[in-house]
């Protein structure tokens, strides 16, 4: 295993995580994927739920609200909305959100519904962890 | 000639004004290292968004489903131009710089038959724009409230937008702000955000160094994007994002922007206060020097008279 993959996560506010790591968990919206060095490109839109980076045998949780997977030769490159440390995230913290995605799911019909639902899906799941 | 109490509190005044200045030029010179910082670190995220559509506006090139905030929706009759400046004044040429962009833009395009709309952020450009144009401000968003620019403020203006792009309010859509370039220089740019095509590859005018016109082609070795969902898919959800970062790019610019020019505007109050402090002691001096001069006049004829 002398291949590494270069990961950096990113946010509008702050880049969170770029070096080289072993592998990376993401949530994507048809289903989890798991991305290894050397993976096919690909552009995947993720859904609210948990990163997981494993980088020298230690595993580091991040926790991601919306956006972009986007998998090149060079590396991966996550553009999350909003990201952060899943350790530094508490449940107290999220249930405003979840009270919010709540509510808007009721005005919500169709598609834009299915994908709130997804987002509440996935802020339970972490708030519930 | 003024009295000696009034020149000393004239040099008085003054003096407190030179601390005021100071103090603010401090103040800013804090904050713009802030500001500076938060701008540095929401560039990756913009630079690779903009690398995302570009990459996937040339894949969907002829396909002749693409959404219309990518290509627009082949009119170019109603301009809605956003004009983001500082809510606060004090800060030299700044605010003024930008509404001289916008108004020149507002003029180009009135001569070409465009009917022109106004979104404004920031108090200072709706004063003075507020003034001239009250007829074509559709919105008016002041960010004075807002004790830290985060995402979700960029978010809500993006989402706003979008919105009214939506509804057919208008057309094309142009961004006016102030680029960063350093402390001393700032440059009022306008960029077209949507149709989001537009706003690639080719600046409006001034050419900066770490706008969009960097183009990235990631080598693919030959081989093929894989997307998840499907193209289509993903831009719907990327081009209202990719609004939502360039109006927080622009907001995070014009904060530094607005920062080093209050920085550079009190450094040069502070370096005029001084300039009249100097004047004002040597005037007092002197007044001072002629009333001891005439007072002792005035003992030695009275002593030679005797």
């Amino acid at each position: 295993m002398a291949d590494k993959l270069q990961f950096s996560l990113v946010s509008p506010e702050v880049e969170l995580f770029t070096g080289e790591v072993d592998q990376v968990d993401i949530p994507g919206s048809e289903g989890d994927l798991g991305i290894l060095p050397n993976h096919s490109p690909l552009m995947a839109a993720i859904r609210t739920g948990a990163i997981t980076v494993y980088a020298d045998g230690a595993e580091t949780q991040y926790f991601v609200q919306g956006g972009f997977a986007d998998v090149t030769p060079a590396g991966l490159t996550v553009l999350a909305e909003r990201a952060a440390l899943l350790s530094e995230v508490t449940p107290d913290a999220l249930q405003g959100d979840i009270d919010a995605a709540t509510q808007a799911l009721e005005s919500l019909e169709g598609e834009a519904a299915l994908a709130m639902q997804q987002n509440l899906d996935g802020l339970k799941a972490v708030a519930g962890a | 000639m003024a009295s000696l109490k009034e020149l000393q509190n004239r040099i008085k005044s003054v003096k407190n004004t030179q601390k005021i200045t100071k103090a603010m030029q401090m103040v800013a010179a804090a904050k713009l290292r802030k500001a500076q910082e938060a701008a540095e670190k929401s560039r990756p995220y913009s630079d690779r968004i903009g690398a995302v559509i570009q990459n996937l506006a040339n894949s969907m090139s002829g396909a002749g489903d693409a959404p219309e905030l990518l290509v627009g929706n082949g009119k170019s009759d109603t301009v809605l131009l956003v004009v983001a400046t500082a809510d606060r004044g004090l800060c030299g040429g700044f605010n003024t710089n930008i509404v001289r962009k916008a108004r020149e833009e507002i003029v180009a395009l009135e001569k070409a038959g465009k009917t022109v709309k106004l979104f404004l952020i920031g108090k200072k450009g709706y004063d003075q724009l507020n003034r001239l144009y009250d007829d074509q401000v559709v919105e008016y968003i002041s960010l004075k409230e807002e004790r830290k620019l985060h995402a979700g403020i960029a978010q809500r203006i993006g989402e706003q937008i979008t919105g009214m792009f939506e509804r057919g309010e208008f057309d094309v859509c142009k961004l006016v702000f102030s680029e960063f370039e350093n402390v001393m220089t700032q440059n009022a740019v306008s960029r077209t955000l949507i149709p989001a095509i537009a706003g690639m590859g080719v600046e409006d005018d001034t050419p900066g160094e770490h706008a969009a016109d960097k183009v990235f082609a990631p080598d693919l070795n030959g081989a093929i994007y894989t997307y998840e969902p499907d193209e289509a898919g993903i831009l719907r959800v990327l081009l209202p994002r990719n609004i939502n970062t360039q109006v927080f790019t622009a907001l995070l610019e014009n904060q530094a922007g607005e920062m080093g020019s209050k920085m550079t505007a009190m450094d040069n109050a502070t370096r005029n206060a001084g300039d009249m402090i100097d004047k004002l002691t040597l005037t007092f001096n002197r007044t001072r020097q002629a009333q001891i001069t005439s007072e002792l006049i005035e003992i030695i004829s009275g002593a030679e008279a005797l």
